[in-house]
């Protein structure tokens, strides 16, 4: 054998090389994620007191929590959620029962795709056109049915939770279709032939067959809008004090975060890292629970 | 009396059938309803942002995406600025992000032990879903004053003499810049292209790297030769999905890109991105021009990002088929 020769060595040569440089690029990676983590972890604790859950967002200077921002953002995610998941799981229902070849699924699937990993600012730019600008005739329309109740023509918690909910249908549809389609043909044949109408197997079958998948489905949407700042900064807009009024402008903690980092002062700083691991900390934490669930569902 | 029971029993069963029927069309029109919803959402986004942005077409013009001038007070406007940095930092990113993260998915796939792989693998995907503004806050705190005072003044004066260079990599060391706002986005992109890359490169059949290795190939030659050219498609798709998301990344970007409207050669001087002027600017902009001007770069941005991620989905799609059979 020739297994010596300078080509063999050569390439032997590169093929170490070539590894090196790939378990570098992973350490690379690896020390810039936990660095971020870390700093997170060790700004953020040190941050962290019991005032945070009782006090309102203080002017400089003084000493605060977030009190008002965790409930804004919690609203909002719920209200989000609560319209989102279902307009999802229906939208996703249908791709993967009713359409799941035809050529408008196909276009839908496309659209829904794009919606997913859309630039979130241009939601917040959408959102603001049909609800915070005030345009006379749909003001008034919609002052007629709604009365004070009406969201069109200024910053309110309910624009912030419509722009939430645009992210969050997606999130569902996507989710819901891909486990659905993971449901045996044979469950629903089986259905079907004890005469059970379509609509029947879907919901009865279907649905509970996928049940841990599309609760994966909204945690995994939760997740994603829980951090989400840039729709919210022209829709919800912000608020220094507590408020419950969803008609109008109110706090949020992604908001906050970004106002308190970008100022001067010390201690708002302080607040705003606290902030960020509060935020990091839900996402994680769904992210897991999603996983968890999605693997029970697998198996 | 038999016959009337059994009538009554047909007709309700009748009834009943019909009943089932009409439920049955009810849903399925529900669900049709929401599956439009989702395409009214996306033509809805278009249309608002359109008519929105048209103050701003009609007095601009195609000049808008030319010019670099950003005039709030005499109300001229110009998003080329905003559009060279939204580009050059994507750019950046991914040429880091890329390389990096198909090295890592080598690692993951070849090089890594076992037991470790799937925690590596869970703790990437998990950082996928870290907020953008976690990595905003991080950037401007701890990586920008860490940058300015030590590997930023070295870069420049490494470059300083070299002819060309030293206008693209020069400069006063601001710490904030392109080249931070490109370096904290391919960070965050990182997971992104990893985790998809590892993916594809799963689905390589195994005969096909044993194969090249009872050829005699090394690992490299395997991946290099083999697996690459097979999960190309994958890997680019992937690669234009992380490009996508980073075209259109706000809260990352904003904290650290300086927010200064106009085009500087050197990559370390502080520029702005079309979503970090929106972001900085949409709720103090005053006059409807100004908010129009915004608005037709949130426009702008929304068309960039359809186009990659129309390719990145084409490309990821025709790879699902194949993988289905």
């Amino acid at each position: 054998m020739i297994v010596h020769s300078g080509l063999y060595r050569r390439r032997r040569a590169g093929n170490a090389m070539f590894l090196t440089l790939s378990v570098f690029a992973a350490i690379f990676g690896i020390v810039w994620l936990t660095a971020i983590l870390g700093s997170l972890f060790y700004n953020g604790f040190s941050a962290i007191s019991p005032k945070l859950f009782e006090e309102m967002t203080p002017p400089p200077g003084s000493d605060g929590g977030l009190l008002n921002a965790i409930f804004g953002s919690v609203v909002m995610s719920a209200i989000a959620v609560a319209i989102g998941t279902p307009v999802g799981l229906m939208a996703g229902t249908y791709l993967a029962e009713y359409g799941r070849h035809g050529w408008g699924s196909f276009f839908v699937r496309f659209i829904n795709d794009i919606l997913l990993s859309a630039p979130s600012i241009v939601i917040g730019l959408f959102i603001y056109e049909i609800v915070v600008v005030n345009t006379p005739t749909t003001h008034r329309v919609c002052q007629a049915i709604l009365g004070s109740w009406c969201p069109i023509g200024h910053f309110s918690g309910i624009a912030g939770a419509l722009a939430l909910t645009v992210i969050v249908i997606p999130v569902v549809v996507r989710t819901t279709e891909n486990m659905l389609l993971l449901v045996p043909n044979g469950l629903r044949e089986a259905a079907a032939a004890l005469g059970a109408p379509r609509s029947r197997v879907i919901r009865a079958v279907t649905w509970k067959a996928a049940r841990a998948g599309i609760i994966t489905g909204a945690l995994l949407a939760i997740a994603r809008i829980s951090g989400e700042t840039a729709p919210l900064l022209f829709t919800a807009f912000n608020n220094q004090f507590w408020s419950t009024d969803l008609n109008g402008p109110i706090a949020n903690l992604p908001y906050v975060i970004f106002q308190f980092a970008m100022s001067p002062y010390e201690d708002w700083h302080h607040l705003a890292w606290a902030g960020a691991l509060l935020i990091t900390a839900a996402v994680l934490g769904l992210s897991i629970a999603a996983r968890i669930l999605e693997r029970s569902n697998r198996s | 009396m038999v016959d009337i029971v059994l009538s009554d029993a047909l007709t309700s069963r009748a009834e009943a059938v019909r009943r089932f029927g009409r439920r049955d069309s009810l849903f399925r029109a529900m669900t049709a309803l929401a599956a439009l919803l989702v395409v009214a959402v996306f033509a809805g986004v278009i249309t608002s942002l359109t008519i929105g942005a048209m103050p701003a077409i009609h007095k601009f013009g195609w000049n808008f995406l030319t010019s670099e001038v950003w005039d709030p007070v005499q109300e001229e406007f110009g998003a080329l600025a905003s559009i060279y940095g939204t580009l050059l930092t994507s750019a950046l990113a991914m040429l880091i992000a890329v390389p990096v993260g198909i090295g890592i998915a080598i690692f993951l796939t070849e090089i890594c032990p076992r037991p470790l792989r799937r925690p590596i693998g869970i703790a990437i995907e998990l950082l996928a879903g870290i907020p953008s503004i976690i990595y905003g806050i991080w950037g401007l705190f701890t990586f920008a004053p860490a940058f300015q005072q030590t590997a930023e003044p070295w870069l420049i004066d490494l470059f300083g003499n070299v002819p060309v260079l030293q206008d693209y990599l020069g400069g006063a060391p601001y710490g904030i810049g392109i080249f931070t706002a490109g370096l904290i986005l391919s960070i965050m992109v990182l997971p992104f292209i990893s985790a998809v890359t590892r993916d594809v490169f799963e689905t390589v059949p195994p005969m096909l790297k044993e194969a090249a290795y009872g050829l005699g190939c090394t690992t490299w030659e395997v991946m290099w030769r083999v697996v690459l050219p097979f999960a190309r498609t994958g890997v680019v798709g992937g690669a234009m999905l992380a490009l996508g998301r980073a075209l259109g990344e706000t809260m990352a970007v904003t904290f650290v890109i300086g927010n200064a409207h106009n085009i500087q050669k050197s990559v370390f001087a502080p520029g702005t991105t079309i979503s970090a002027t929106i972001a900085n600017e949409f709720t103090e902009a005053v006059g409807d021009l100004y908010l129009s001007s915004l608005i037709e770069m949130g426009l702008i941005l929304f068309f960039i990002t359809f186009v990659v991620l129309a390719c990145a989905q084409m490309m990821l799609r025709s790879l699902e088929r194949r993988a289905g059979g």
